[in-house]
């Protein structure tokens, strides 16, 4: 057996490059020049810089940040929807969104040891119609740890990941209606039998 | 590793059995928790095995949309109540990254001593409950007459015993207490009076003097132990590649050969807590592992929490001997009211049992418009389907426990 590897904890600084405007810029460019008009968007001064992807090709998109060498984006770190909406007409003038719904990636490169945020930003509902949820294509079969939190995304913030192998929910039982994390969930005020508030 | 019919340890190799659906858990001792998995088996040997969770979900997520960020803290106590204060670190961090907050020194190094002391006491769960898995009774009960004296000293500190609330956005609710007297098990365990009054951090380092020597006898039962060897060597052999595909962290991906720490390897607002300390990232291949273990097998993972005791008992010492001289408060005031600004902070910390993440989306309000903690047992659990191919039923309990998971982080 090989000897431990040890290293010692001297070079900080060193170690870890962070992401700096500029590397998310050459990642951006790489991008465009070749999915073009899918790559929708650049924040590059946000506290965590991201780039935003069009839903439609996104599992492309994902397979290229894996595989390209020069990006190598081995591991998802996190997979997350967030729901952009505010429900008290008060405060509704000053929200400064308009409503969708936006699905967060965060990746991390072992290879280059950079960190990279992507976003899919989807409709509410699919058609605008109220209960359909919509549709954003699957990456569980790029990073497998995808189809545990695509299946969480979509119990709890209701998104339909499509070609998901096993979209069930996971933390809530299966018979649950609705999605907790949108922000018009109506709390139910039953459940077999169980009162609620 | 699967186990195949021609198997020399499987001796009914002649007799034909049926497959059935066997259900493990949830209330099953060695699932620690409420975790349920549905095994498919024919005889002996699992073919199929599916995790079910969601048993011990409590909302926190959304709860924490509707509360300021101190208020918030409690809940992530009761994410990994194992490790509450590593769980409100990383929650302080990724407030404090948001609105871009500097920790003065005194308060990082007063985060590192405690952060560090709670590694060992989560280790210390770890380690014994394994055993207690497996069928080894004693080194729970020693695991846990330790652990119980850093509960003594966190209770000096902040308190509680279990859920802290003691790490806030801004460095710590308290300074670390002077004058305390001697925590009774550790007074009984060294043979001190027990009236003795000491300095807290003079507390810390006779009981870590006196850890230290006990962490050469948890070898001797558990990891130098054959039975306990043949339980877990060569069993749930974790590739290197599927460790990252499936984003393993903490020890589970150490323990598959990937050299890859937080506090050295991650965000400068995190690393900055550990600059200046001398420490080491044990990671598999050990030399002086036993012959049976292949690399990133249940002993593997187990060796790497125990190495890690040690390296936080040096990072403890550490602090404790920076702590006096360290410049600045042990906190920056924050009010319960600060907006957050529109922006938005991702951060992961390591965590006893991985890499904690919380992602924290804010909207010009003192409440996050989406507060998401990332779990790190989630995705080490997530492998078990895998991993739990075409090995025994016995194997299952052994490979679940060498992931060390907390249900209550994973379900939040």
């Amino acid at each position: 057996m090989a000897g431990a590897r040890r290293r010692r904890a001297a070079p900080f600084p060193d170690s870890f490059r962070p992401f700096s405007t500029v590397t998310i810029n050459e990642i951006h460019s790489r991008l465009v020049q070749q999915f073009g008009d899918q790559i929708t968007g650049l924040n590059a001064t946000a506290t965590d810089p991201w780039i935003e992807v069009a839903p439609a090709r996104w599992d492309e998109v994902a397979l290229y940040l894996r595989d390209d060498e020069a990006l190598r984006f081995d591991s998802l770190t996190n997979l997350t929807g967030v729901d952009y909406l505010e429900t008290d007409p008060k405060k509704a003038p000053k929200f400064g969104h308009e409503p969708h719904l936006e699905v967060v990636f965060h990746l991390y490169s072992f290879v280059h040891r950079c960190r990279l945020v992507v976003k899919v930003k989807l409709p509410r509902w699919k058609n605008d119609v109220p209960g359909e949820i919509p549709d954003c294509p699957s990456v569980a079969h790029i990073w497998s740890i995808a189809d545990w939190h695509e299946r969480e995304a979509y119990d709890l913030v209701g998104i339909n990941f499509t070609g998901h192998p096993n979209l069930v929910r996971i933390l809530c039982v299966e018979d649950w209606v609705g999605h907790p994390l949108r922000k018009d969930y109506e709390f139910p005020l039953e459940y077999h039998g169980i009162r609620g508030k | 590793m699967s186990t195949t019919l021609q198997d020399p340890r499987v001796i009914e190799f002649d007799v034909r059995t049926d497959e059935m659906l066997v259900n493990m858990g949830p209330q099953h001792p060695s699932t620690h928790g409420v975790l349920r998995l549905l095994l498919r088996t024919d005889g002996e040997v699992v073919h199929e095995t599916t995790p079910h969770i969601g048993y011990l979900h409590r909302s926190a997520e959304k709860i924490g949309e509707n509360l300021a960020g101190p208020q918030w803290i409690p809940y992530t106590d009761r994410m990994d109540y194992l490790a509450a204060m590593n769980m409100n670190l990383g929650m302080a961090l990724t407030f404090e990254k948001l609105l871009k907050i500097e920790v003065p020194e005194k308060a990082m190094t007063l985060r590192l001593i405690i952060a560090e002391l709670n590694r060992v006491a989560s280790h210390l769960v770890g380690m014994g409950a394994y055993g207690l898995d497996l069928g080894s009774f004693s080194p729970f009960l020693y695991a846990f007459r330790e652990r119980e004296i850093i509960l003594d000293l966190f209770e000096e500190a902040c308190g509680a015993r279990l859920t802290y609330s003691y790490l806030t956005i801004g460095g710590a609710t308290h300074d670390l207490p002077g004058m305390i007297t001697i925590p009774p098990g550790l007074a009984s365990l060294t043979g001190r009076s027990p009236n003795l009054k000491l300095q807290w951090s003079d507390a810390v380092l006779l009981f870590l003097e006196w850890l230290e020597k006990r962490i050469v006898e948890y070898h001797t039962l558990l990891t130098r132990n054959s039975i306990f060897i043949k339980r877990t060597a060569g069993i749930g052999v974790m590739p290197r590649e599927m460790a990252i595909s499936y984003n393993c962290t903490g020890p589970v991906l150490r323990g598959s050969g990937v050299d890859f720490d937080l506090r050295r390897d991650g965000e400068p607002i995190y690393t900055r807590m550990y600059q200046g300390y001398e420490f080491n990232v044990p990671v598999a291949p050990f030399e002086d592992a036993p012959r049976e273990a292949i690399l990133g097998d249940n002993w593997c993972r187990f060796y790497v929490r125990m190495r890690e005791v040690a390296e936080s008992i040096g990072l403890v010492r550490q602090g404790l001997a920076k702590y006096p001289t360290a410049q600045g408060a042990y906190r920056v005031p924050y009010k319960m009211n600060t907006k957050l600004p529109r922006d938005e902070a991702y951060l992961e910390t390591e965590c006893p049992r991985g890499q904690m993440g919380f992602y924290i989306v804010g909207n010009d309000q003192a409440e996050p418009l989406r507060a998401r903690a990332k779990s790190s047992c989630f995705c080490n659990l997530s492998v078990t389907g895998p991993l739990c191919e075409g090995v025994l039923i016995a194997d299952i309990p052994s490979i679940v426990g060498s992931l060390d998971i907390v249900m209550g982080e994973i379900d939040r």
